[in-house]
């Protein structure tokens, strides 16, 4: 690489003060370079100081935080350089992405105006109001926004988070600089948007030749957009490479395991959980911040702490980086359960058929006028999936799908608006007061967060014994069931007498586990149980639940965004679209062959963790947003973003007054999808992939 | 936006109503204008005070509903009855409307605009010299009541024109009587007896004002999208005007409505201590005095004017925020 370098970090220090007034170093001596139209890729779990670095570049620490060590943008000093002196460079040389385009958007401007607003701040002779408007909405039009004026006369809540980062990736090119810092830019949004997003964020960049650092937790999107990485670790950088070298051959044990609990889409294959957690800031001892939970630890690494060293621009802080190069992550950390290959046959446990919901539109209250019918929003139209016993379902689908309405309506253990619901052989619309006791404890749930469903004032153990309580089970019972259950989730039964805050968010989440599972359900319902945690922890849980479902654990129904997840972990998968069920079947089917256009869409943009691959891959980039919860219609809901209904002709009529039902391929199969063309192998009329110059790679 | 605001305006008539119904019918109960004929000298007649009674419609002898019926009858012809004296009740509205209006109007604006201003520089300043004087101005001023603030006001410049050695600041009444010249004179010395009542029902909206401001600046100060407008390259503090101030004001329009209602409160014991011939002082006369017409009138403004500044909180949170408009 022969082009000018842009942006150079020597020993950056940052450090948080504390409610003592101690200084929390977060960042020790990080540094890089960044060469002209070059994309960094900075990759880590969460504490381990990138957002830090990112933001001390553009001297956007929050207040109580210092920074040390040199960054030099263009040979200007950034690190102490005057608020005054750093402004005139924030926005015209070194521009910021962020992670949440809602909240870092102004609620009360117009997104024209704020992308208009930067242009104005630094083009002189500064430009008329006009004339910045016109430029913003060629902006908006760079970042391959449709209708780009009415995206620019919108306020940030009336935006899509897809058009609102595109729109935010506008206003960083602005002024056409020569960094860009994107700190986690895709990290909320659905993986078909994702990949309009790093679409979008690749054109700009190649646009305005500008240098990227793209700080990211997600190693698939890290593999698919950098040229080199860089691997944070408890406020350091612990191995830096070019991407290919780093994902085939890591030098440190940490970039090892990480990359081994990294869930794959295109292969079930045992994760590798590293135990422990990363210290807490400060926290670290003399040597090695990874030294405690690192299998191949000598005693130099808890003496001194290893400078980065190597070859090649491949560098890496360890001494036993030689040592790595015959290790795999299967054999250097414990594997976890191998994933299960042949699903259970059981009988039916939960079977959902048809089923409805709809919400009230907000506003026109009765209290005076005339009384009008409310409009409603359908958030489910037509569900329908099954769940045997001991069985492991998948429900996936983009946000606002309707996966959690689903599971919501499952559990009110109610009479749905219509439709049936029927589990353990009753349906829920003809429930007596003991039944649903006895359901009550039969279905359980586990939801997202773990920070807040757990009370923070209660003991683990009260937080553990409440539905035994609830269930009535006799006190000496519960007492004798709480450690049981607290070994059976991997926690120590010592840990019983604490409170939920002092767990980390993987411990959180495993007490909440046994929560679930102290009253022996049969069904266990489970909210994205994994999308807050960091892939080294969730790595952990997906284990804990493999682990389970070989010791005959409750039948699951596992709704996730995420499909990587769904490889390593279901049996069956159920995709939804629109609140409709689109595609059903056993994993190894919907993976290797998907029928529902759709499907092969939302598998084609997960991330790969795998730089050749990702590469090489044909990715359907889906025009659109997910929809809205919509009103009752005729025909297929996905046909405004279908690749397969845009190259039809006039049978085209049928996705649009032919509500599709689903189908199997054969009667046998169980994998039906609900599309009138449908990708089958047998050159169907929808066939897709296969021809690559329709559908041109991204990258 | 115009249907929601409409709406509100219905709901507001409807509430109206209620409130000036509940307003007779407890003024009916506590106030008694018999005992104020009864205690005429010489003693009238039990068939005078009767016929008196009958005259003003407060006959206790008829039912109150009966007699809050014939009331609203005239009130919704534009008649609000007569006080115990015998004048229009109309009159004595007209002539006192302005003089609360006035009070109220720059009370209102002057402290809300001086609480925000504080509120911001609290803010900025926060854990500083500025932001801890502030905070104990504000708990000061909180914490004591208004007619308390309003006579040491007063004590305070009775004590400074005696030390001036000529009458500096006047206090009492809205104007000097009798007064003549040109209409600057007249101004200036409106201005002159307006400045002790307005400063107290004004520092009344500064002491809470500051505080709401405080914390909606704070939060505005930590927010993603002030970091973004650094980020283009504002400075910290352009950044705050051009893109902190507004959002931090969208809060604080739902406490002006509810906020209001205490400084008309306020305003009542004000207006009393100064000598004004407002709303306040008013209903404190005719409350002695058992007028149960004027009483209910002066009700009758308070709930316009608390309605009013509900439906303008309404206006300004939408003009301030786009995402109210809509909904």
């Amino acid at each position: 690489m022969t082009a000018p370098t842009v942006l150079e970090v020597k020993d950056l220090r940052v450090s948080y003060g504390d409610a003592g007034g101690r200084a929390l170093p977060v960042v020790r001596g990080v540094g890089f370079t960044l060469r002209r139209g070059e994309v960094l890729g900075l990759v880590g779990e969460s504490g381990a100081g990138k957002t830090a670095t990112a933001l001390a570049l553009l001297g956007l620490l929050p207040p109580g935080a210092r920074a040390g060590g040199s960054a030099r943008l263009l040979g200007t000093e950034l690190i102490g350089l005057p608020v005054r002196e750093l402004a005139r460079l924030r926005g015209r040389h070194i521009a910021m992405v962020f992670q949440d385009p809602l909240a870092a958007f102004n609620p009360a401007q117009r997104v024209g105006d704020q992308i208009g607003e930067a242009l104005r701040i630094h083009q002189r002779p500064r430009p008329t109001g006009e004339l910045a408007r016109r430029r913003a909405m060629e902006l908006l039009e760079g970042v391959r926004v449709p209708d780009p004026a009415r995206v620019a006369r919108s306020y940030p809540h009336e935006l899509s988070g897809g058009l609102r980062q595109r729109a935010m990736i506008a206003m960083a090119i602005a002024n056409a600089p020569d960094v860009i810092v994107a700190d986690e830019p895709t990290s909320a949004l659905d993986a078909t948007v994702q990949a309009q997003v790093l679409d979008a964020l690749d054109g700009a960049r190649r646009a305005t030749g500008a240098a990227l650092l793209l700080v990211s937790h997600d190693l698939g999107v890290i593999a698919g957009t950098a040229d080199r990485v860089a691997v944070m670790y408890a406020g350091r950088i612990v191995e830096t490479a070019p991407v290919d070298a780093l994902f085939a051959t890591p030098r440190m044990p940490y970039t090892l395991g990480l990359l081994g609990s990294v869930p794959r889409p295109d292969a079930a294959v045992p994760l590798t959980p590293i135990p422990g957690t990363p210290p807490a800031p400060g926290g670290a001892g003399p040597g090695c911040a990874f030294a405690p939970r690192c299998p191949l630890v000598a005693a130099q690494c808890r003496t001194e702490e290893p400078r980065l060293a190597g070859s090649a621009g491949h560098l890496a802080a360890c001494v036993r980086q030689d040592a790595l190069a015959e290790c795999s992550a299967a054999g250097l950390f414990p594997a976890s359960a191998p994933p299960r290959r042949t699903p259970p046959g059981g009988a039916p446990l939960l079977r959902v058929t048809g089923l409805a919901k709809s919400y009230p539109l907000p506003g026109r209250s009765a209290a005076l006028g005339r009384r009008r019918p409310r409009q409603r929003r359908l958030a489910l139209e037509r569900v329908d999936l099954e769940v045997r016993r001991g069985e492991t379902v998948a429900l996936v689908g983009e946000s606002g799908s309707g996966k959690t309405s689903t599971l919501m309506e499952i559990i009110a253990l109610g009479a749905p608006e219509s439709g049936s619901i029927e589990i353990a052989g009753y349906d829920t619309s003809a429930l007596s007061r003991a039944d649903v006791r006895r359901l009550r404890g039969a279905v359980q749930i586990l939801v997202q967060d773990p920070m807040a469903s757990l009370d923070p004032r209660m003991r683990v153990a009260d937080l553990v014994a409440e539905p035994l309580h609830a269930q009535r089970y006799p006190k000496a019972a519960i007492a004798a069931k709480v450690p049981e259950l607290l070994r059976r989730v991997g926690l120590d039964a010592s840990d019983a007498e604490r409170r939920p805050h002092r767990f980390s968010g993987g411990q959180r989440q495993r007490i909440a586990l046994a929560r679930a599972l102290a009253v022996g359900p049969e069904l266990l319902l489970l909210d994205e149980p994994v999308s807050a945690l960091d892939v080294s922890v969730q790595a952990g849980i997906l284990d804990l639940l493999r682990r389970l479902r070989a010791e005959h654990g409750p039948a699951c129904l596992f709704v996730t965004h995420d499909l990587a997840v769904v490889r390593q972990i279901a049996d069956r998968v159920v995709v939804m679209y629109g609140g409709r069920t689109v595609e059903s079947g056993a994993v190894p089917d919907v993976f290797g062959a998907p029928r529902h256009p759709y499907t092969r869409a939302l598998l084609s943009a997960v991330p790969l963790p795998d730089p050749p691959a990702a590469r090489a891959r044909v990715r359907v980039v889906l025009p659109g947003e997910p929809p809205e919860a919509a009103e009752r219609s005729a025909g297929c809901r996905f046909r405004g973003r279908c690749p397969v209904y845009a190259a039809l002709g006039v049978e085209r009529t049928r996705c649009e007054q032919v509500t599709p039902v689903p189908v199997g391929a054969d009667p046998l199969s169980g994998h039906t999808a609900a599309c009138h063309f449908p990708h089958d192998t047998e050159g169907a009329p929808g066939r897709l992939g296969s021809e690559p110059e329709e559908h041109p790679p991204v990258r | 936006m115009v249907g929601r605001l409409s709406r509100r305006l219905a709901h507001g008539a409807l509430l109206l109503l209620c409130s000036v119904f509940l307003s007779y019918v407890i003024a009916s109960a506590a106030l008694s204008p018999r005992a104020y004929f009864e205690d005429r000298q010489p003693r009238p007649s039990a068939a005078t005070v009767n016929h008196e009674l009958a005259l003003l419609g407060t006959d206790d002898r008829t039912p109150v509903l009966a007699r809050f019926g014939q009331w609203s009858w005239r009130a919704v012809h534009g008649d609000l009855g007569r006080t115990v004296d015998g004048d229009a009740v109309n009159a004595e509205f007209g002539r006192r409307i302005g003089v609360s209006t006035r009070l109220l109007l720059i009370g209102t604006l002057v402290g809300t605009g001086l609480g925000v201003l504080a509120g911001v520089w609290a803010a900025v300043r926060r854990h500083r010299l500025p932001d801890r004087a502030l905070t104990v101005f504000s708990f000061l001023v909180l914490s004591v009541p208004t007619f308390v603030l309003a006579l040491l006001f007063k004590e305070g410049a009775l004590w400074f024109n005696q030390s001036a050695g000529h009458t500096v600041i006047r206090y009492t009444g809205e104007r000097t009587p009798g007064l003549t010249g040109s209409l600057a004179t007249h101004v200036k010395d409106r201005a002159v007896h307006l400045a002790l009542p307005a400063a107290t029902v004004a520092l009344c909206a500064v002491a809470s004002y500051s505080r709401y401001q405080r914390a909606a600046t704070l939060d505005v100060l930590g927010s993603d999208h002030l970091r973004t407008a650094q980020a283009k390259g504002l400075t910290p503090g352009r950044a705050l005007l051009r893109h902190g101030l507004r959002t931090s004001l969208i809060p604080l329009t739902t406490f002006f409505s509810f906020g209001f209602l205490t400084l008309f409160t306020g305003a009542v014991f004000t207006e009393q201590i100064f000598g004004w011939p407002g709303m306040g002082s008013w209903f404190m006369e005719s409350a002695q005095k058992g007028d149960i017409n004027s009483v209910v009138a002066v009700n009758l403004f308070a709930a316009v004017t608390v309605l009013l500044a509900g439906f303008v909180a309404d206006v300004l949170h939408a003009v301030l925020d786009p995402r109210v408009r809509s909904r």
